[in-house]
């Protein structure tokens, strides 16, 4: 039988650590250990980009990285990006295009374009819709998805523009 | 679907990760961004019981240039050569060829180490190592072994890789500053599996003859390859309409697909020959008629 062992993990901002067997996928260990159920799992081999989290800044499929391997690391997950009661700029631009319907998709859409936008403030609409094919969407057809990602980009690069000065 | 049960080790050292693999022989199995790995796990393709995570191994993850060639660490991200602003000069091909590896958040993840030991028939890291005649550095308990890629991968999803051996860097040959190239590929999605791939490159002589002609195909064979006979009907030639279309009818010929759920031969066999005179025409910078 092979053991749990304690894995030590910042997600969204808080020291925890969680202990799991070396099978679990990071995905596993934040819906189960930490019951942060807003990652979605959808495919589990890679596919999908359902589960994809942030992991020190790089964003990541959660479901193709056991959590063992991320020991030490921080991890954004789409309940780091806001609150029902704060949403983010990106999540209010979400809301104001109806970029989401069955609402599946949209954890790991989040955090996917976080990521980007956090890197590529400035990215345009062709490097949006690269980034985002790693998203499949059943529901929106991706048209309202990339009028939010393009909208939010403001909030973005005033940020950016701060750390760059 | 869920993993399968299995241990995990971290080692700090090379050595020490051999010696892991060394003492759990054909039941181990190396893992880095594990973006191939995972997936086979989960369908069961691969059910190891122990994991040697290569990960925190100092030293595999530079790039690095010098009059030797150009050397990635096993453990060199898609990313990581997207952001290396070097090698869209020192090496075009390559970084064309990886802009077309997979999506956003495998690219952070996934290794060329990974991929050239995972060696998928479509991949684009193992054509590009193929066409470019990459040499692999593998070290096991033995000691140090280095392999021209076409020697490394003996078929779909194999290579010479011994259950204790790791991959640790591959070298491309420096590349010639006035060369003509290209690299095309076609997949249903931006980031999928290719259905057909060619990476092209050939040297131009004071005569404005092509020498040193390398043509790789990916995704229509059970391994990446070079095609010897179209690089025959190029060399010595001057690159015009008709050599670009007896080229792509040599590599209709010269490849034997098989059948699967993403494509039939015949339609890959066609599509490469229509890759391949796109990425020759691009290459000799010459427009093709329409016909073609």
């Amino acid at each position: 039988m092979i053991s749990a062992r304690p894995v030590r993990l910042t997600v969204n901002g808080t020291q925890t650590t969680v202990t799991v067997e070396p099978r679990a996928t990071l995905a596993d260990a934040l819906r189960n250990e930490l019951r942060l159920t807003g990652t979605h799992l959808g495919c589990e081999h890679g596919v999908c980009g359902a589960c994809t989290v942030i992991v020190d800044g790089a964003a990541i499929r959660a479901c193709l990285m056991l959590a063992v391997q991320a020991e030490g690391a921080e991890i954004t997950t789409v309940e780091g990006l806001g609150s029902a009661a704060h949403l983010s700029a990106l999540q209010l631009a979400f809301r104001k295009h109806h970029a989401l319907q069955c609402g599946f998709c949209t954890a790991g859409i989040l955090t996917t374009a976080h990521a980007l936008l956090t890197d590529e403030p400035h990215a345009d609409e062709d490097r949006i819709r690269e980034v985002i094919s790693g998203n499949l969407c059943r529901c929106t057809g991706y048209l309202p998805i990339i009028a939010a990602i393009m909208e939010a980009r403001i909030a973005y690069s005033d940020v950016q523009c701060e750390a760059a000065q | 679907m869920k993993l399968p049960p299995l241990d995990y080790i971290c080692p700090a050292t090379l050595t020490e990760a051999i010696a892991a693999l060394a003492v759990h022989g054909g039941n181990a199995k190396v893992i880095a961004g594990g973006q191939s790995l995972v997936p086979m796990l989960a369908f069961r393709l691969a059910a190891p019981s122990v994991l040697v995570d290569i990960g925190q191994l100092p030293d595999l993850k530079s790039i690095s240039i010098s009059a030797e060639g150009i050397d990635f660490g096993a453990l060199v991200t898609w990313r990581d050569i997207e952001c290396d602003t070097r090698l869209a000069q020192v090496h075009p091909l390559l970084a064309a060829a990886i802009a077309h590896v997979a999506h956003y958040q495998i690219r952070n993840r996934g290794t060329v180490g990974g991929s050239m030991a995972h060696a998928d028939p479509a991949a684009e890291m193992p054509g590009i190592a193929v066409t470019c005649d990459a040499m692999l550095t593998i070290v096991g308990p033995n000691g140090t072994r280095i392999l021209r890629a076409d020697e490394f991968i003996t078929g779909g999803l194999s290579t010479v890789l011994e259950a204790d051996e790791i991959l640790t860097s591959i070298r491309l040959p420096l590349w010639k500053k006035a060369r003509r190239w290209a690299f095309e590929e076609f997949a249903p999605r931006h980031g999928d599996f290719a259905l057909a791939g060619v990476a092209a490159f050939y040297d131009i002589d004071a005569q404005g003859l092509a020498y040193n002609a390398h043509i790789g195909v990916i995704g229509v064979a059970d391994r990446p390859m070079r095609l010897p006979g179209v690089e025959a009907v190029l060399d010595g030639r001057r690159i015009d309409a008709d050599v670009i279309l007896q080229a792509a009818a040599a590599a209709r010929d010269a490849v034997d697909p098989a059948d699967d759920i993403h494509a039939e031969a015949a339609y890959r066999r066609d599509l490469l020959g229509v890759l391949l005179e796109r990425a020759l025409a691009r290459a000799a910078d010459i427009t093709l008629p329409e016909a073609a």
